[in-house]
C-alpha cells in the first residue's frame, strides 16, 4: 500500500524551503526610501527639490560655523585672519560672554552667585513640577524666592528674612481664622503680612547692607541672559495664581470682583505689553519723588505680571468654562464649600484641560521679556542691541550674536514645550 | 480708603518731586553720584567696554562734570536711555542731566522745558550711498529708498531736504543704528542718512568701507549738547562751565599732562583763574576751588577727549571740521573765564 503512490507522485519535497530574501526593492532603506520620498512622481520631485534646499542651506553655513574664529579680540582682527574667506566671527562670544549672560554691570567676582540661585531653582522647581517627588521638598520651594533675591540682589539678609517672616505670618493668622470664615481669615493675613513688615522694615538698622556678608547689587545692574530668565520666571509664577484668581473672579456670581476682573482682564488684554513697560520706566516715574521710586526690576515684574495673568486668566477661563455643569453640581451635592469645590474637583480637571494654553502663554511671555531692551535694561537682546553693537570691537557683528541669542531662547522654551507634553501624558487618566 | 491712601501718597510724591528739584546740585553732592544719562550704546560716543566701564565722548562729559562737582570722575551712575526715554528721563529727575548726542533744537529748548548748556559736538545729516550705485550728490537720490531712525530730528530734516528739492523719496522706517547698519547692508535701503559722524562711525566697521561712499552734502545743523531741566539755573552753570572748561583749557594749551604744573600758577591769569590758583570762581558755582582742574584732569582736555574716543586715530576716525577751535577755524568759543 505503502508504495502505490511511490511511482505516481515523481518527487515530494518533505523539507521547508529556505526562506530568499526578499527583493532589493522591498527591503530596509529602499523600500522605506521608496515608500516615503519617491512613491510617486510629485514626491520625487518635492524630495529631490528639498535634498536641494538642504544642500544649499549647509553648503552655506557650514563653511560659516566651521570656519569660525574664537580667539581674536575684534572684528577687524576676525577679518584679518579669514582672509576673505567666509566664516564667522564667534570671538565676540568668548570675549563677551559674561556680558551676554550676566549684563555688563554685575561685579564678575559675583557670577557665582547668580549661577548658584540659578541651580538651585532647579531643585526649587523640581517638587512643583514632577509631583511624583516627595512633598517635602516644597518647603525648599516655598523659602526659595527669598534665598534667591539675597543671592542675587545681595546687601543685608535681613530684608528677605522680614519679608519671608511677614508671609509666614500671613499663612499662619489665614490657616488659624480661614477656616471659619474665609474673608476674616484673607483680610487678617494680609494685615498680619503688613504689619510684620513695615515693623520688620524699622527694625532694619540704616547702612545694614554696606558691610553685608553680600556685596549689594542693584537692579540696574542685573542683565544679560540673567535679567530674561529672572524676568520669565518671577512672572510666570506670580502670574499663574493671579490669573487663576482672575478667572474665578470672572466666573462669581458676586457683581463687583465679577466686574473688575472683567474690567481688569479686557483692559490688559486690550493694550501692548510694550505700552504697559513704557509706563512703568517713564510714566510711573513722574509719581513717585525721584529719590524713591519704585525699584525699575519690580515695576516691570508688575506689568509683565499683570498682562500674562490677563491672558492665562481668560485660558483658565477656557477651561472652567469646558467642564460639564455636572461637576459643579456634584460638588455641591457631596456639601463641598466654594474654596473646597473649587481645589479639589474644578480646578484639577480645569486646569489640565488648560495646560497647552497655559504653557503658550509661558513661552510667549518669556520671550516676551526681550521687549524690555526697548526701555534701556540691558537684557540679552538690548545688550546685543546696544553696547556690544556699539562698542568699536565688535560693531557690526550680527549673526552671531543674535543666533546665539535664538539659541539660548530655543533651549529654555523647547524645554518648557517638551515638560508640558510630558504633564499631558502623565495627567491622561481618560481611556482614549 | 484704598482711594484716600493712593491719593495721598501721589500728593506726598509730587510734593517731594517739588522739593527734589530745587536744588539738584545740593541733591547731587547729598547723593556723592551723578546720574547721568546717555545712549545704549553708540560707536565712539558711548558704550561700556569689556570691563563693563562706560567709554565715549559723551561719556566724558559725564565724568568731568562729576569730577568737578564731586572730585571724583567714577562717581556717576550712567543711566542708559534710548530716543524715546530719554527727555522723560530727565524731565522726572531721574537723571540729573542727560549727554546724549541730543540736538539742540528750538522746541526740545523751550517747549519740553529743557536747557541747553553747550554743545560739545557740532554734527550734521548727511547721506551715506554704496559706490556703486554711483550717485555723486543727494539731489540724484530722487526715488531712492532711504534707512531713517525714527524719533529723531534726522526724520523731519529727511523730509524738508527731500520736499525743498522736490525730489521723492521711500522712508524705511529703523530703531537703532546697528539695525540700520545691517538694513542698509542687505539692501534694504539704497541710502542711509544720519549724522555725519554717525556715518562715518558705520562705514569703518563694515567688510569694504571703501565700496561706500558719504555724499557732500550735509543738510542740517545738529549742536550736539548736554542738557539739564528748565529752571534750575545754579545746576546749568555747573553743567555748562564744566564743559566750557575742557574747551578752554584746550585754548589755553592746559592737557593732562603739564595740568599740575599749570595748576601750580602761571604767568598766565586766565589760567590760573580757571585752575583755581587765582580768583574765586570756584566758590561762585557753588564748587570747591580747583572744580575745573579735577575736570581736566578725569579725561584730558576738549581736544584730548576727541582724539581718545572719536578722533582720526581711532576707528570711527572723525576729522575735528567743525569741532576745532574757533582759533583754527572751527566753531568752539569757551566764554572767558573771568
Amino acid at each position: 500500500m505503502s508504495d502505490t503512490h511511490a511511482h505516481s507522485i515523481a518527487f515530494v519535497r518533505d523539507t521547508e524551503i529556505p526562506p530568499s530574501p526578499p527583493p532589493a526593492g522591498e527591503t530596509g532603506a529602499v523600500k522605506w526610501l521608496r515608500e516615503n520620498l519617491f512613491s510617486n512622481a510629485v514626491n520625487s520631485a518635492l524630495t529631490i527639490a528639498s535634498l536641494l534646499v538642504i544642500y544649499i542651506l549647509l553648503s552655506k553655513t557650514l563653511p560659516w560655523l566651521l570656519n569660525g574664529v574664537w580667539t581674536t579680540s575684534s572684528l577687524a582682527e576676525c577679518r584679518e585672519v579669514l582672509q576673505g574667506k567666509t566664516g564667522a566671527c564667534f570671538s565676540v562670544l568668548t570675549e563677551r560672554w559674561n556680558q551676554l549672560l550676566y549684563g555688563f554691570k554685575y561685579p564678575s567676582d559675583q557670577y557665582w552667585r547668580p549661577n548658584l540661585a540659578l541651580v538651585l531653582l532647579l531643585f526649587a522647581i523640581a517638587p512643583v513640577l514632577f509631583f511624583d517627588l516627595p512633598r517635602k521638598l516644597l518647603a525648599f520651594t516655598a523659602v526659595y524666592p527669598f534665598l534667591a533675591f539675597w543671592l542675587i540682589w545681595g546687601g543685608t539678609i535681613l530684608a528677605p528674612i522680614v519679608a519671608l517672616v511677614g508671609f509666614a505670618a500671613g499663612a499662619f493668622v489665614f490657616q488659624t481664622y480661614g477656616k471659619s470664615s474665609f474673608a476674616v481669615g484673607f483680610f487678617g493675613a494680609i494685615a498680619a503680612a503688613f504689619a510684620v513688615w513695615i515693623i520688620g522694615g524699622m527694625l532694619i538698622p540704616d547702612g545694614a547692607s554696606d558691610n553685608a556678608m553680600l556685596q549689594a547689587v542693584p537692579s540696574r545692574d542685573l542683565g544679560g541672559f540673567m535679567l530674561n530668565l529672572m524676568l520669565g520666571v518671577t512672572c510666570v509664577s506670580l502670574s499663574l495664581p493671579l490669573g487663576i484668581a482672575l478667572a474665578l473672579g470672572r466666573q462669581s456670581d458676586m457683581p463687583l470682583i465679577k466686574w473688575m476682573c472683567v474690567v481688569f482682564i479686557e483692559f490688559v488684554r486690550g493694550v501692548p505689553l510694550i505700552t504697559l513697560l513704557f509706563v512703568a520706566s517713564v510714566m510711573l516715574a513722574y509719581f513717585f519723588p525721584p529719590e524713591s521710586t519704585v525699584d525699575l526690576f519690580l515695576r516691570v515684574v508688575i506689568m509683565i505680571t499683570m498682562f500674562s495673568a490677563a491672558y492665562i486668566a481668560e485660558v483658565i477661563r477656557g477651561g472652567l468654562a469646558a467642564l460639564p455643569k455636572g461637576q459643579y453640581e456634584a460638588a455641591d451635592s457631596l456639601g463641598l464649600d466654594y474654596p473646597q469645590a473649587m481645589r479639589l474637583i474644578i480646578l484639577p480637571q480645569a486646569l489640565k484641560i488648560s495646560i497647552p494654553g497655559i504653557v503658550n502663554v509661558a513661552v510667549g511671555l518669556f520671550k516676551d521679556t526681550t521687549l524690555v531692551s526697548v526701555i534701556s535694561m540691558f537684557d540679552l537682546v538690548g545688550m546685543i542691541r546696544g553696547p556690544i553693537l556699539a562698542s568699536t570691537e565688535w560693531n557690526g557683528v550680527y549673526w552671531e550674536l543674535l543666533g546665539f541669542a535664538a539659541l539660548l531662547f530655543f533651549v529654555v522654551c523647547y524645554g518648557i514645550s517638551q515638560y508640558s507634553q510630558w504633564l499631558e501624558r502623565r495627567l491622561a487618566t481618560d481611556h482614549r | 480708603m484704598k482711594k484716600s491712601v493712593i491719593l495721598g501718597a501721589m500728593t506726598f510724591a509730587g510734593l517731594a518731586a517739588g522739593a527734589a528739584s530745587a536744588g539738584t546740585l545740593d541733591d547731587v553732592k547729598a547723593r556723592g553720584k551723578l546720574n547721568c544719562g546717555v545712549t545704549t550704546g553708540l560707536v565712539g560716543f558711548a558704550a561700556p567696554n569689556a570691563n563693563g566701564e562706560w567709554e565715549g565722548f559723551d561719556v566724558a562729559v559725564c565724568r568731568a562734570v562729576a569730577a568737578a562737582v564731586l572730585g571724583d570722575s567714577n562717581a556717576v551712575e550712567f543711566v542708559p536711555t534710548t530716543g524715546k526715554t530719554r527727555f522723560t528721563a530727565l524731565a522726572s529727575g531721574e537723571i540729573d542731566m542727560l549727554a546724549r548726542n541730543t540736538t539742540w533744537t528750538f522746541s526740545r529748548d523751550v517747549d519740553l522745558k529743557f536747557e541747553f548748556v553747550g554743545v560739545n559736538y557740532y554734527d550734521g545729516q548727511g547721506f551715506m550711498v554704496p559706490k556703486e550705485l554711483g550717485v555723486s550728490s543727494a539731489k540724484e537720490l530722487d526715488g531712492a529708498t532711504v534707512c531713517i531712525q525714527t524719533g529723531t530730528t534726522t526724520e523731519l530734516n529727511l523730509a524738508d531736504f527731500f520736499r525743498s528739492n522736490n525730489i521723492s523719496y521711500e522712508p524705511v522706517p529703523i530703531e537703532t543704528n546697528a539695525e540700520a547698519q545691517q538694513q542698509y547692508l542687505a539692501g534694504a535701503c539704497d541710502v542711509y542718512t544720519t549724522d555725519a559722524s554717525g556715518l562715518a562711525a558705520t562705514r569703518a566697521t563694515f567688510d569694504d568701507p571703501a565700496g561706500h561712499v558719504i555724499l557732500p552734502e550735509i543738510i542740517s545743523k545738529e549742536p550736539l549738547g548736554p542738557l539739564v531741566r528748565h529752571g534750575d539755573h545754579e545746576w546749568g552753570d555747573v553743567v555748562r562751565w564744566s564743559l566750557m572748561a575742557l574747551i578752554a583749557a584746550e585754548e589755553l594749551g592746559i592737557t593732562s599732562a603739564n595740568l599740575g604744573e599749570m595748576a601750580a600758577g602761571t604767568e598766565n591769569p586766565e589760567i590760573n583763574r580757571l585752575l583755581g590758583s587765582e580768583g574765586t570762581l570756584g566758590e561762585m558755582l557753588g564748587l570747591s576751588a580747583d572744580w575745573a582742574k579735577n575736570a581736566i584732569a578725569s579725561q584730558g582736555n576738549y581736544g584730548e577727549i576727541f582724539a581718545k574716543n572719536i578722533g582720526e586715530d581711532t576707528p570711527v576716525g572723525l576729522a575735528r571740521g567743525l569741532n576745532a577751535q574757533w582759533t583754527e577755524g572751527g566753531l568752539l568759543y569757551a566764554p572767558p573765564f573771568r
